[in-house]
């Protein structure tokens, strides 16, 4: 097999805060092949835009601390000067940020903006190559008239236009890896499936990895083949997406699962909720983090209060569950 | 669908004045936030209104509970007018009707503890003594899930899940008969979701309470609803059982809006038929003319945009506003 394009080792995110240590993101480790797309999906809190913002090298402030690998390429990205990093950055791997307005500067016409994200790494083109540049990406994302609007300010245009605009700025480079973080939770179901097509298309185009950050396990079985769940820092289960769904591996795949009240299943029959709530970063349960919201964690005698669980491979899946692959499976089954 | 009407709205419309300024004697614009809404509800039951943003449904939701004034048109609560009834009228019938409301962060007041917050209703309307309205705090607390421990507790100190289980004990110290909840569970994680989900059902079963839910949610739309109104741009285009509007939708746009939704079961995903919507929702400021939604419908053609089309009933209530319905 090649050499995967990104590879995470154990990354580890730490913010210094007033109340303690907040550890983010706790060994997270996967790889993205050339081209691929995987999705990572987590409620809020679990990390999955920590890991999406260390990708770039975004985390930044002085109690931050980021421990781990980044290898794009084979090159570390935490080892980099922060010169380095910026010649990666909306070259190699761009990022597509959840809100389009706060992504897009208010005081420059688009047009300006993605010029400006092509000169910064080509930096001896002609002003009018980079107009025409500009205006071929906003018609590659399918903005009507560009020649009119390519001149206008993000507040001239609506929530799903101004998506379009950030990821022709993602993509005006052809980057190898792109990072969506929650790309279309700010808009309209009828626009968000018109972003996450554009987003398909494009990435036929120039071969782009994907990584798509989000919450919807609807858009996760949509567009990605791959899901990585994410729970209080750390990821639970690794799997192609037909057995995260059809057979998930780890009781917190399964509870979000059931709590998705999915279009096709009946009305009033009573919704599986997962009990409690998602644990805080500052004050972690100890042994496995989800073991207070488990169904399962009674069943084994305190191992899964006192033992962090190891990945371990489940079928075709890898799940970080203490239950044996057996039982694990069967309750899986019933459940369903 | 048994039980007797407690609330209807009849031709609701709501006009906001925009642009220019009264100085400047321009004639000011109006955006058409709800132009021409009725609908009933059944104790007992639940209408769900959905939409994308902008469609006017949390507008809906904030006449129904007369938090603001209608610009035409009226509601009719248990009987009574609501629209035109006195400040002390209103006030007595603010007892029936109660709002749950999306943000649980921002409907709390940060310097009232919990108990202070759900109380507030009661201090307002002054139906119990202090230690009443305590005793009865506690007993909401426990019916909504919140230990009665935390009543001296601050919102900062609770999930947001907690903080919603707070505004719908709030909205249920006056015991009314009707729930508008507006988006009550869009700002919550989805394992929290369910949860509230499943605590307004059982609410509702205990309590007899009837609800208007606002949701731009399908899938939980589907969960909750008895009946299913689907807006666009002001307007009901769409309204009847879920059984009919997600069974058989049959107005384009409801359509669209179905095949848009993802599905978490990546088999489905790939065998459903896509239709995507091209273009955005126009402004209300100046809807189309004739059928509002002609400028993104796949079917339109001539009289679309010449004459407007009405809710026409196509058997069991299932109402559909369209030229050529499926």
């Amino acid at each position: 097999m090649t050499e995967p394009l990104l590879s995470v080792r154990d990354l580890r995110v730490t913010f210094g805060t007033r109340d303690g240590d907040v550890c983010a993101v706790q060994g997270v480790s996967f790889d993205v092949r050339e081209g691929e797309t995987i999705a990572i999906v987590g409620e809020s809190g679990s990390g999955k835009s920590v890991t999406a913002n260390s990708l770039m090298r975004l985390n930044f402030g002085s109690d931050v601390r980021i421990e781990g690998q980044i290898l794009l390429n084979g090159r570390d990205i935490l080892a980099m000067s922060e010169e380095d990093v910026r010649r990666l950055r909306g070259n190699e791997m761009a990022m597509i940020f959840q809100d389009p307005l706060t992504a897009l500067n208010p005081f420059y016409t688009v047009g300006n903006q993605i010029a400006e994200a092509y000169a910064i790494h080509h930096p001896n083109t002609s002003k009018r190559d980079l107009r025409e540049i500009a205006l071929q990406s906003l018609q590659k994302v399918g903005i009507p008239e560009p020649n009119k609007r390519i001149d206008q300010y993000p507040h001239e245009f609506s929530g799903g236009m101004r998506q379009r605009i950030v990821i022709a700025i993602a993509l005006v480079n052809s980057p190898k890896l792109l990072i969506a973080d929650e790309p279309t939770t700010a808009l309209d179901v009828t626009v968000q499936a018109q972003i996450l097509d554009l987003i398909g298309e494009m990435q036929q185009e120039h071969g782009s990895a994907v990584i798509l950050i989000t919450h919807d396990l609807g858009v996760v079985a949509e567009i990605t083949k791959r899901v990585l769940v994410m729970y209080a820092g750390r990821v639970v289960e690794s799997a192609s997406v037909s057995d995260a769904f059809g057979a998930p591996s780890h009781p917190y795949t399964l509870g979000l699962l059931n709590s998705v009240k999915s279009l096709d299943s009946d009305r009033h029959t009573r919704l599986e909720p997962i009990p409690g709530s998602p644990p805080s970063l500052i004050d972690l349960p100890t042994g496995c983090p989800f073991h207070p919201r488990c169904r399962f964690a009674e069943s084994l005698n305190g191992e899964c209060i006192s033992v962090i669980p190891e990945m371990k491979a489940v079928g075709n899946s890898w799940s970080a569950c203490h239950l044996p692959v057996e039982v694990l499976s069967m309750s899986m089954k019933d459940s369903q | 669908m048994s039980g007797e009407v407690v609330l209807e709205a009849f031709d609701l419309k709501k006009h906001f004045p925009t642009g220019a300024s009264k100085l400047l004697q321009r004639p000011t614009q109006v955006v058409q936030a709800v132009d021409g809404v009725s609908l009933s509800l059944r104790r007992g039951t639940t209408l769900a209104v959905v939409g994308e943003s902008g469609c006017g449904k949390s507008t809906l939701a904030r006449l129904l509970a007369r938090l603001i004034e209608p610009t035409a048109g009226s509601v009719v609560l248990n009987g009574v007018n609501f629209t035109s009834a006195s400040a002390k009228q209103v006030l007595k019938m603010r007892r029936d009707i109660q709002v749950v409301f999306q943000d649980p962060y921002a409907c709390l007041n940060p310097r009232h503890s919990i108990g202070q917050s759900i109380g507030t209703p009661i201090r307002i309307q002054k139906t119990m003594s202090r230690d009443d309205e305590k005793r009865r705090v506690f007993e909401l607390m426990e019916l909504v899930g919140l230990s009665v421990e935390h009543y001296n507790r601050f919102p900062h100190e609770f999930s947001g899940g907690q903080r919603q289980r707070a505004g719908i004990a709030r909205a249920l110290a006056l015991q009314p008969k009707v729930i508008v909840a507006d988006e009550p569970v869009s700002a919550l994680d989805v394992s929290i979701q369910a949860q509230i989900l499943n605590l307004l059902e059982k609410l509702q079963a205990d309590l007899n309470l009837s609800y208007v839910f606002i949701a731009h949610d399908l899938s939980v739309v589907r969960h909750i609803a008895d009946e299913v109104a689907v807006m666009y741009l002001g307007k009901i285009v769409e309204i009847g059982t879920p059984e009919a509007v997600y069974g058989a939708p049959s107005h384009p746009y409801t359509q669209a809006l179905m095949s848009a939704v993802p599905v978490p079961n990546p088999q489905a995903g790939s065998r459903r038929k896509r239709i995507i919507l091209t273009g955005d929702v126009p402004s209300p400021v100046n809807p189309p003319s004739g059928c509002r939604f002609r400028t993104r419908c796949p079917k339109v053609q001539d009289i679309c945009s010449s004459q407007e089309p009405m809710l026409i009933d196509r058997g069991q209530g299932h109402r559909v506003a369209c030229h050529f319905p499926d």
